[in-house]
């Protein structure tokens, strides 16, 4: 060995090209790993959010599919997945029939996939993390290195909720609301990873949620004071807050919970708790109604968390293709404020059933009423907003006008609901599933589209195909609500959820065969709807196919586009696309609000929020590319 | 490409990016602790009989002062930053630290009281109930063979076991019973009562806040400090932040104490 030898090391692929990346050149090229995977740029962690959280919503829609199949016929097996099932879950899926257990654990974990790893990381993560820099002129969120620490906090919280499904057992079957004693009561491990899942997405809504509001209160570009944020900001900076101060709650919970599963506390059961005829051997002492009150005060504000988002997504796309400012911008960020203060103190709305006390129930059914009025505010600037526009009918507008309507549903058949007399009973049935869908598919999923359809030519510098869009557009209007809008008639008709056979048991047909005694079963038309409900949303899942199809052949082979395609004010639209490292390749000053479309005596019907005032000397700093 | 405000304060909000971090993330944790705060009380207000003296009124004192001595250090290792006089805060901070790692070793302490501490039902409808001195070398309570010895207390009323502060001078002694003599034996686990649940979730949670902030602090006294030859103001930064954190665990403390061995 001679000594030259030893004094170079080995090549090594990170030494070589940037040995000096920390003086802010941004010319080089990160490789895969640090480039995609373990990438601190805003840009790159939204793009990994939204596609994780889409591939856990097809996921939960499949969920939905098997589980509408079991309501619709219940003991038959499952076509075409039967068998794939059997071989995968074994015998809970013996013979390709869903077993109620395993129905159990696909509601519980549908609602969960859904709001925790799909909705909520799509709707706040992914186009808060890929726009909100952008729209703020800001070079990337205020910590980097937290937004990644982020993301793989939820994906390692979504990788132990889908094992979980392969564990002895399956998957936690106590719902998504995860009630005790029930959860703690069932003697299989999938709630352990259910509570071991949500404590990091907590954490990972924790560490985003502080990452969010320090990047929206510290870094807006020069001239970018509060009310010349565009109303998308303003959504994700109360949703940011929502998530900081409703969170830690569920966390305090999820830790009793392992507590009460781990080292056999009693948090959450109370004294002389039988469980399968068997007095439990247990301290007692505990309350049921205590993890109702701290889930409920996360789930709560949880839902303003799923529709916030997707109104800033609207707004900005409805000022966008009606060429005119939004009407009430004011009344807008005054609303959203009110909205999330009042997200609190709603809570108990869920509990009425609970025998807590009617005097309590008085209080939140009063505070439930008071928050549907900014609700309403929101959704009523935005309809006015249309008025006297000329109007562009692209997709991503077709889906941000028919999400106005959709919600308006979701939000009105809330009403019944909030007033504790007609809960009790709606409580539990299928209304109340057709209402919180109304909100959150058709409602929010279609913002989140719109949203997909708007900002992909920002990600990638080309159009999605408008043709396919109008084809996914259409049919998952049309199928959404053929879905959704019988679950009210069969809500009404008394139908309950979370029943494996569909409420078989307690129709009138069977009653007639000498069934169950049960006063007033349900008809045969009710009953048939399972089936019809079953092959709309069979329609709904292959009106997906043509927009999965539409993102990856737009990627390569879309319509390529300019920098701002949508000819819009706001600043992500006035960087290169896709923008680069930084950002911005210029200065970014602000001169003027966020929707200044169609002003008289401009050159152009839209005047982006960075140009300078007419009159005044061309700044130098704008103009240095 | 620079983030902006990483050291220096933004000047319309006076504050830099990782100061108002911390005091989002600090606003998150008051919810997290006020959670399982808003469980005492409900807990407590329903439960049919609490507990009274059951923790060592002096150690939690001397882990209260211990606690308030490392914040009053903290402070001033921050402090001997600002006015650049680096020995001073390597001595502050070494301090600190040693006050966190001894209130770990004292909470240490108590939990291991706690779990050689056993109240067993006899047959007879009397509690035996003390500390562990020695198990015999065949107890087998399944089997029914063998003994076990306590040093404690045999009682006929099993709720004079909940209220200690109430009765003076209880005389304590060794106490052996044979096991087949046992119905149940326990000891003074979370799964024991609400409140033993409450003290072991509350301290434990808060004890890993205290690790948490021990590693914290011990990076920036160790390979941290080297920071302060290159930058020393986003130095003193860190120091700062860090020390928010830390005054906040001290604060949980403080509501902890009287909550749990006064009360």
């Amino acid at each position: 060995m001679d000594a030259t030898v030893q004094q170079f090391p080995p090549y090594r692929k990170e030494d070589a090209p940037h040995a000096h990346d920390d003086h802010g050149h941004e010319h080089h090229q990160p490789g895969f790993w640090s480039g995609y995977v373990f990438s601190t740029d805003h840009k790159i962690i939204g793009i990994q959010y939204g596609f994780t959280a889409l591939c856990f919503m097809l996921f939960g829609l499949f969920l939905m599919l098997l589980m509408r199949w079991q309501i619709a016929h219940p003991g038959m097996p499952v076509p075409v997945f039967g068998p794939l099932l059997e071989k995968i879950l074994g015998q809970p899926a013996a013979k390709g029939i869903i077993s109620p257990d395993l129905y159990n654990s696909f509601g519980a974990m549908h609602g969960t996939i859904m709001v925790f790893l799909g909705i909520v990381p799509l709707a706040f993560a992914a186009f808060g993390n890929y726009v909100v820099p952008l729209m703020i002129g800001a070079v990337d969120m205020a910590f980097p290195r937290v937004n990644m620490a982020s993301y793989q906090a939820y994906f390692l919280g979504g990788l132990v909720m889908f094992i979980s499904f392969f564990i002895p057992g399956g998957a936690a079957q106590a719902g998504w609301t995860s009630y005790s004693p029930l959860a703690t009561s069932i003697p299989t491990h999938g709630q352990l990873f259910w509570i071991i899942g949500m404590v990091l997405l907590i954490s990972s809504s924790l560490l985003g949620a502080v990452n969010f509001i320090a990047t929206i209160i510290q870094l807006r570009a020069p001239g970018m004071t509060w009310l010349r944020m565009p109303f998308f900001v303003w959504a994700q900076f109360v949703t940011a807050f929502i998530l900081l101060l409703a969170f830690p709650p569920l966390e305090a919970a999820a830790i009793m919970q392992l507590m009460d599963n781990v080292a056999h506390t009693s948090f959450f059961l109370p004294t002389g708790l039988a469980i399968g005829g068997q007095l439990a051997h247990i301290s007692g002492g505990g309350s049921p109604l205590l993890w109702q009150h701290l889930f409920w005060f996360l789930g709560h504000p949880e839902v303003y968390v799923l529709i916030l988002p997707a109104m800033g997504i609207v707004t900005e796309i409805i000022a966008n293709n009606t060429r005119k400012p939004i009407w009430g911008y004011k009344s807008l960020v005054y609303a959203v404020l009110a909205v999330g203060f009042l997200s609190f103190i709603v809570w108990a709305h869920h509990m009425y059933l609970t025998g807590m006390g009617t005097k309590i129930s008085t209080f939140f059914q009063a505070t439930t009423m008071i928050i549907s009025i900014p609700s309403v505010i929101i959704l009523t600037c935005l309809f006015i907003s249309l008025w006297g526009g000329s109007i562009r009918f692209n997709t991503p507008m077709l889906f941000a006008l028919a999400f106005l309507p959709m919600f308006g549903i979701g939000g009105l058949t809330g009403l019944p609901l909030g007033f504790n007399i007609s809960d009790v009973h709606l409580h539990d049935t299928y209304y109340i599933i057709a209402h919180f869908h109304y909100v959150v598919a058709p409602g929010t999923i279609f913002a989140l589209f719109a949203g997909i359809y708007y900002w992909f030519p920002k990600m990638t510098g080309r159009r999605m195909n408008e043709f396919w869009g109008r084809v996914h557009f259409w049919c998952s209007l049309i199928f959404m609500n053929l879905v959704f809008m019988p679950m009210f008639a069969q809500g009404m008709a008394g139908m309950l959820r979370r029943m494996a056979d569909g409420g078989a048991n307690y129709s009138a047909a069977v009653n007639a065969r000498g069934g169950a005694e049960v006063i007033g079963g349900l008809s045969d038309n009710i009953m048939a709807l399972h089936v019809w409900i079953l092959w709309a949303a069979v329609a709904l899942g292959i009106a997906q196919i043509p927009f999965i199809i539409n993102v990856f052949w737009s990627i390569k082979h879309g319509e390529k586009v300019g920098d701002n395609p949508w000819h819009s004010t706001t600043l992500e639209w006035q960087t290169p696309t896709p923008p680069p490292h930084g950002n911005f390749t210029h200065e970014i000053k602000v001169y003027r609000g966020p929707y200044e479309y169609s002003v008289p005596g401009h050159a152009t019907d839209f005047t982006p929020q960075n140009e300078p005032p007419s009159g005044s000397p061309a700044p130098t700093i704008a103009t240095a590319h | 490409m620079e983030i902006p405000y990483t050291v220096q304060a933004r000047p319309d909000t006076g504050i830099y990016n990782a100061k108002l971090g911390i005091w989002l993330f600090l606003a998150s944790e008051v919810m997290l602790f006020g959670g399982l705060f808003s469980a005492y009380i409900l807990l407590r207000v329903g439960a049919d009989q609490w507990p009274h003296g059951w923790l060592s009124v002096p150690l939690g004192t001397l882990n209260t002062v211990i606690l308030a001595i490392s914040a009053i250090t903290t402070l001033l290792a921050w402090a001997a930053c600002k006015v650049g006089e680096f020995g001073k805060f390597k001595f502050f901070h070494a301090c600190t630290l040693l006050c966190a790692l001894t209130f770990l070793c004292v909470k240490m302490y108590e939990y291991h009281d706690k779990w050689i501490h056993y109240e067993i039902k006899l047959a007879d409808g009397t509690f035996a109930d003390g500390h562990l001195v020695e198990k015999s070398a065949d107890f087998d309570l399944a089997k029914k063979t063998g003994t076990v010895t306590l040093h404690g207390r045999i009682v006929n009323d099993e709720t004079l076991l909940y209220d200690l502060r109430a009765q003076k001078d209880i005389k304590q002694d060794e106490v052996t019973v044979k096991a087949a003599d046992i119905v149940s034996m326990e000891n003074y686990g979370p799964w024991h009562n609400t409140y033993l649940a409450l003290y072991f979730t509350l301290t434990g949670l808060h004890a890993l806040h205290i690790l948490g902030g021990s590693i914290v602090i011990g990076y920036l006294w160790g390979p941290g400090r080297k920071m302060w030859k290159t930058d020393p103001e986003r130095f003193t930064n860190r120091i700062e932040v860090s020390g928010l954190f830390w005054h906040f665990v001290d604060l949980v403390w403080i509501f902890l104490f009287p909550v749990l061995y006064l009360t």
